[in-house]
């Protein structure tokens, strides 16, 4: 069995043609299923990505199915296809794989969500001895290279920078109150990142009451007119705001005049609009803390570039577990030739108890057993050396490969 | 060629203190160069260096005192140098509750080189050794120094949460493009922390101002004591503004300046023996 990926991503097909070959999650399954008849498929199906993982005897004709099953599956003909997709091999293809799982082939590098991914597709998918092994160590590798190096840790975009902000403001925002003015889907996108860190939706303000009402449904909040805001300020922790006003909903007085009764809490203002909703001399009150826009842009192009700096760290992590596969790959070709030579070898062993039967008939059963032991230790021990050899060969050069398993199997 | 035993007690005694001290000092010391490592490079494996010689040198000094302790005849901390040395052991035990965490690592940056600093001048001034001081059986006075020691201590630790506090402050309002890359604790949990510690320290202060004003009418008022007074009101204001008036900002600055009285208080002290 070999190792195959024919696959096409956000690096080398534009959306246009992504959009055609995405699979859905029973489709991947359904594929997966007709892929691996005789062998073993995965299909890995992302926005940014369609991978195509097999494991078969005859990679060249798995291949030709593979393209064939792509071009059918976005109805685009097979030379049209091909040169947005990649075919890689053996090693390659699990370091590709490796580097997928860790985040380091993805548009925005770390990203923590292609992790579940892998793992969905690798459930789904019509897996053996193989790619069994491959999607684990590829899991591993993901997640050796979140927890020791911060490549997933900061935020990457902006909804997320204004969750990381309230969590550095206020630590665990478990019961912390979100007021968001405006029900448009950016507000809700940070609403929705600070709900996911513990804190409450209280409160929705919108010029539609309706549309106010809806998002606070949906969150368990309540809906408020626009003009009630103010008064919601010394209750609220955190306040998001993303209008499509032209004027300020949101004045400096207004804030002064809540903060006495927040007794010293602090209160975090994330300004998502533009033109700009809320004053920007709230920012010179004490204990408010106001973001607009630009300032959390600046936050994930920072952020952005502290991962691109962490991605060397996370390189050399997958080089070495893609390593690790290379190896464990590498030994599969010599395990045939190593379970010929068990087999030989207990087969002369056996031979020659059998032949001194005669002689060892008047043993007792302990002193039988102690003679199977001892025949079985000297046979291992004799046999230690020559597997060893064929275990370093198996990771040298593939036509070095053939010869030790010729010899020792003649 | 004479034994460890035939040697004259007081060559024993100091040359285990000196045992004692040293492992102290370095671990300090290590933590301290550790911990600037560590605000250089965090990738590298500084911060876990610097925790590993505050446990260490923590424990080097526990055990300093505790020889002190057997082998006085009275309270050995009584004096000026004796009581710098607890002093620190009290900052960096109290410092130990939150130095394990990654996030209070810049808190470590200023403390251990105070506390490496501070023990190299209790052991030059004699206070790592079983100077004889006040008698055992004055429980007022034992209780009246160790009670305020534990409450400069923990002033001492406020002042540097503080200090973090107000920076961590200034960084959010200032929004710089790198601000979560600092990871510092947040900015509740710093207000949460200054103020429980201000509060127990402000506890063991008033608790140690009470048997020393028993001794009021033999020595009478002076600089110290006044010294002591402002920091106790500091503390009590530090709780007022933060609990009852909600200036937490103000509070910290004040929380701040609470470092600054235990230190002329100290210095107030040395002055106080060496004349």
């Amino acid at each position: 069995m070999r190792l195959l990926l024919v696959g096409t991503s956000h690096r080398l097909a534009p959306v246009e043609v992504r959009e055609r070959v995405a699979l859905d999650p029973d489709g991947e399954a359904a594929l997966a299923r007709r892929l691996g008849e005789g062998g073993e498929a995965v299909c890995l199906s992302t926005c940014n990505r369609t991978e195509l993982y097999l494991a078969a005897a005859d990679t060249d004709a798995a291949g030709e199915r593979a393209t064939a099953e792509l071009a059918d599956l976005g109805g685009i003909p097979r030379a049209e296809l091909e040169p947005y997709l990649y075919r890689l091999e053996q090693e390659a293809a699990a370091a590709h794989l490796f580097r997928v799982a860790a985040g380091l082939d993805s548009l925005i590098p770390g990203e923590g969500e292609i992790q579940g991914q892998v793992r969905s597709a690798y459930e789904r998918g019509a897996v053996g001895p193989l790619l069994d092994r491959l999607f684990r160590h590829a899991l591993h590798t993901g997640k050796r290279v979140r927890s020791e190096t911060a490549i997933g840790e900061s935020p990457a975009s902006v909804a997320s920078a204004a969750a990381a902000l309230a969590a550095q403001v206020f630590g665990d925002l478990a019961g912390r109150r979100i007021l968001v003015i405006g029900a448009g889907k950016i507000g809700e996108l940070a609403a929705r990142n600070l709900v996911k860190r513990g804190a409450e939706l209280s409160f929705v303000a919108n010029r539609t009451f309706d549309r106010a009402s809806s998002l606070a449904e949906r969150f368990g909040g309540s809906a408020l007119p626009l003009e009630s805001v103010e008064q919601e300020l010394a209750q609220a922790d955190i306040v998001v705001s993303s209008t499509s006003a032209r004027e300020q909903i949101l004045a400096r007085e207004q804030v002064e005049r809540a903060l006495p009764a927040r007794k010293g809490r602090p209160l975090l203002l994330v300004d998502l609009a533009v033109p700009r909703d809320l004053d920007p001399g709230i920012r010179e009150l004490h204990g408010c803390f106001l973001y607009d826009i630009d300032d959390l842009q600046a936050v994930v192009e920072e952020t952005l570039s502290g991962r691109r700096g962490e991605a060397a760290l996370a390189e050399a992590i997958v080089a070495r577990e893609g390593g690790r596969f290379r190896e464990w790959l590498a030994s599969l070709d010599s395990v045939p030739a190593i379970a010929s030579l068990r087999e030989r070898a207990e087969a002369i062993r056996r031979g020659e108890l059998a032949k001194a039967s005669g002689r060892l008939s008047d043993l007792s059963e302990g002193e039988r057993h102690a003679v199977e032991s001892l025949t079985n230790q000297i046979v291992n021990k004799l046999l230690h050396q020559p597997i060893m050899r064929l275990k370093e060969a198996g990771l040298g050069e593939e036509d070095e490969r053939g010869a030790p398993q010729g010899r020792l199997e003649g | 060629m004479r034994t460890w035993r035939e040697l004259p007690a007081s060559v024993r005694k100091v040359s285990m203190a000196e045992l004692l001290v040293w492992p102290a000092l370095l671990a300090y010391g290590e933590a301290a160069v550790a911990y600037a490592g560590n605000v250089r490079n965090p990738r590298l494996h500084y911060g876990r260096l610097a925790t590993w010689g505050v446990r260490l040198g923590w424990l080097a000094q526990t055990a300093l005192l505790g020889f002190q302790a057997v082998g006085a005849d009275g309270f050995p901390w009584s004096t000026w140098a004796g009581s710098l040395n607890l002093f620190v052991w009290l900052v960096v035990g109290a410092y130990l509750i939150w130095g394990c965490s990654p996030r209070y690592r810049l808190l470590g940056l200023g403390v251990m080189p105070l506390a490496a600093a501070l023990l190299a001048v209790s052991y030059a001034a004699g206070g790592t050794t079983e100077a004889e001081g006040a008698a055992w059986g004055d429980v007022l006075l034992l209780l009246h120094i160790g009670l305020v020691l534990v409450s400069f201590a923990g002033f001492t630790v406020a002042g540097g949460l503080a200090a973090l506090e107000l920076w961590q402050e200034r960084e959010l309002k200032s929004h710089p493009a790198g601000l979560l890359r600092h990871r510092l604790p947040s900015l509740v949990a710093l207000d949460r922390l200054t103020v429980t510690t201000v509060a127990v320290s402000l506890a063991a202060l008033t608790a140690g101002i009470v048997p020393g004003l028993a001794r009021l009418p033999e020595r009478g008022l002076d600089v110290l004591i006044a010294g002591t007074v402002v920091l106790w009101v500091l503390g009590a204001s530090v709780l007022y503004l933060r609990v009852r008036a909600g200036r937490r900002e103000l509070a910290a600055v004040l929380a701040l300046g609470g470092v600054g009285t235990v230190i002329v208080l100290q210095l107030g002290l040395l002055f106080a023996h060496v004349a």
